[in-house]
C-alpha cells in the first residue's frame, strides 16, 4: 500500500502520476526523463509538457487571425437583384434588420462572444498562472470548463457558408460565395481548440500547495 | 506492477487524490476540491452505448446518401448532401474550409462511431478487443472535434436564411441527422472509459490466473 500525505493533497506532490489516456494512478520518479504508464503505455506527464508556452504561442496567433475574420468579407450573396459582401458583423446586423432575431441572436453568440469570451479568458487564466495567483481557483477552473465546453460552437458560421455557398449556383439567378474571411475565423476557431487543450488547469491549483511541478 | 497504488484516481482538473469509492447507479463522483466530475456510475454502460452506437452508425450511412434540404428557383432545383458541399467547395476553391467541415462533420464522427464500436462489440462477445489503447486513445484525441450537433444548428440557420428568398424544400437526411445528433449525445452520456478500463483490467487478471 502507497500512504498517502495528506497534508499536501495533489497527486503529483505525493509523486504519483494519473495517465491521462486511462487515468491509472502510478507512481512515477520526479527525476527520470521519460516513463510510461503500466496499463496502457502512454508516456507520463506530471503536467502537460510545456502547457503554459504552447498555449500563449496559440493564443497570440489567434488574436492576430483574429484582424482579418472580422473585417474581410465572409460571405458574398449575389442575386439579380440585389448584391452583398458581408463581414461577420455586418452578417449579423443585416439578419437581425431583416427580422430574424432569433438567428442573429444564435450567430452572434457562436461567432462573436464566444471567440472573444474564449480569446480574454485564457489570456487571463495563463497570465494569472504565470504570476502564480491564488485567487478563486475553483472559479477559475470552471471557467476553463466552460472554455472546453462551448468552443466548437464557434464552427456554426463556417457550416452556414459551406451549405449556402454550395447550395446557390444556380447560374446567373443567385451566388453565394464564401469569402477570405471564412478561412482566417476557421483558423482562429481551431486554433483556440488547441490552446484550450494545450491548458493545463492543474497549474491553477499548484501555488495553494506551494508547489512547482513541470511536465 | 507492484507499485501501482490500490483505488486511488487523480482529479485531472486538480490532481487531487481521492479513493475511488463505489456508487450507487446513475450517480456521479465529483472532486471535493474543484468540482470536476470524477466518473460517473453509468448503468449498463457498455451494454448501452453499443446499441446507441450501432444505430447511430446505421443513420450516419442514411445521413450521408441523401439530401439535406433543397431549394427551388424559378423551375430549377438544387438539392445538397453533406459530402456534396464538402466537394463543391473543395471546386470553388476554398479547400481549407472544405477540409475543416470535411473533418470535423464526416471523418471524425465516423472514427469515433468505429472505434466504439471495435471496442465496444469484442467486450460484449467477452474478448479482449484488439489495439485497445489505440482505440481509446483515438476516441480521447478526437473527442472535442466532434460536431454533428453544431452541424445540424447550422443547417437549422441556413434553412431560415434561405426560406427568405427560396422556396425550401426539406430532404431525408434532415432528419436522420437531426435524429443522428440525438444518437450520439446519448452514445456519449453512456460510455464510460472507466468501466472499459475495468471490465479490461478484469480479463486481463483472469487471462493472468
Ligand atoms: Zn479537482
Amino acid at each position: 500500500m502507497t500512504q498517502v500525505n495528506s497534508g499536501i493533497p495533489s497527486a503529483a506532490s505525493n509523486g504519483l502520476c494519473s495517465c491521462h489516456v486511462c487515468r491509472l494512478v502510478s507512481r512515477r520518479s520526479r527525476f527520470s526523463r521519460r516513463e510510461h504508464c503500466p496499463r496502457c503505455g502512454a508516456t507520463l506527464h506530471f503536467r502537460k509538457p510545456r502547457s503554459i508556452e504552447r498555449c500563449w504561442a496559440l493564443v497570440i496567433a489567434s488574436y492576430i487571425l483574429y484582424i482579418p475574420a472580422n473585417l474581410l468579407v465572409m460571405m458574398e450573396t449575389g442575386s439579380l437583384i440585389n448584391y452583398r459582401k458581408d463581414t461577420i458583423v455586418s452578417g449579423v446586423v443585416h439578419l437581425w434588420k431583416t427580422g430574424s432575431w432569433m438567428i442573429a441572436v444564435i450567430v452572434f453568440i457562436a461567432s462573436v462572444a464566444i471567440p472573444v469570451l474564449k480569446l480574454f479568458s485564457l489570456t487571463f487564466l495563463l497570465i494569472s498562472v504565470q504570476r502564480r495567483s491564488t485567487w478563486r481557483p475553483r472559479q477559475r477552473t470552471r471557467l476553463f470548463r466552460l472554455l472546453e465546453a462551448v468552443g466548437r460552437w464557434s464552427m456554426l458560421d463556417i457550416y452556414v457558408v459551406t451549405l449556402l455557398a454550395a447550395l446557390v449556383q444556380l447560374g446567373s439567378l443567385a451566388v453565394v460565395k464564401a469569402g477570405p474571411a471564412a478561412v482566417a475565423f476557421g483558423a482562429v476557431v481551431i486554433l483556440t481548440m488547441f490552446a484550450t487543450m494545450q491548458f493545463d488547469p492543474r497549474l491553477i491549483w499548484d501555488p495553494l500547495q506551494k508547489e512547482e511541478i513541470h511536465d | 506492477m507492484a507499485d501501482r497504488p490500490a483505488q486511488l484516481i487523480a482529479c485531472h482538473e486538480c490532481d487531487l487524490l481521492q479513493r475511488d469509492i463505489p456508487l450507487n447507479p446513475g450517480c456521479t463522483a465529483s472532486c471535493r476540491r474543484c468540482g470536476a466530475v470524477l466518473y460517473r456510475n453509468a448503468t449498463d454502460s457498455i451494454n448501452r452505448t453499443l446499441a446507441y452506437t450501432l444505430a447511430a452508425g446505421i443513420l450516419f450511412v442514411v445521413a450521408n446518401s441523401f439530401p439535406i434540404f433543397s431549394i427551388e428557383v424559378s423551375g430549377d432545383r438544387s438539392a445538397i448532401t453533406l459530402f456534396g458541399a464538402v466537394r463543391a467547395l473543395w471546386e470553388q476553391g476554398v479547400r481549407t474550409i472544405s477540409v475543416m467541415v470535411f473533418i470535423t462533420a464526416i471523418l471524425v464522427p465516423c472514427l469515433e462511431l468505429f472505434s466504439l464500436t471495435a471496442l465496444l462489440l469484442p467486450l460484449k462477445l467477452g474478448l479482449v478487443p484488439p489495439k485497445y489503447t489505440l482505440f481509446m486513445r483515438t476516441l480521447q484525441f478526437i473527442e472535442p472535434w466532434g460536431m454533428v450537433e453544431v452541424f445540424m444548428l447550422g443547417v437549422l440557420v441556413s434553412l431560415v436564411k434561405l426560406t427568405n428568398n427560396f422556396r425550401v424544400i426539406p430532404g431525408f437526411a434532415l432528419y436522420s441527422f437531426g435524429l443522428l445528433t440525438l444518437l450520439i449525445a446519448a452514445a456519449a452520456a453512456s460510455f464510460s472509459a472507466r468501466d472499459i478500463w475495468n471490465r479490461l483490467d478484469e480479463m486481463m487478471r483472469q487471462e493472468g490466473a
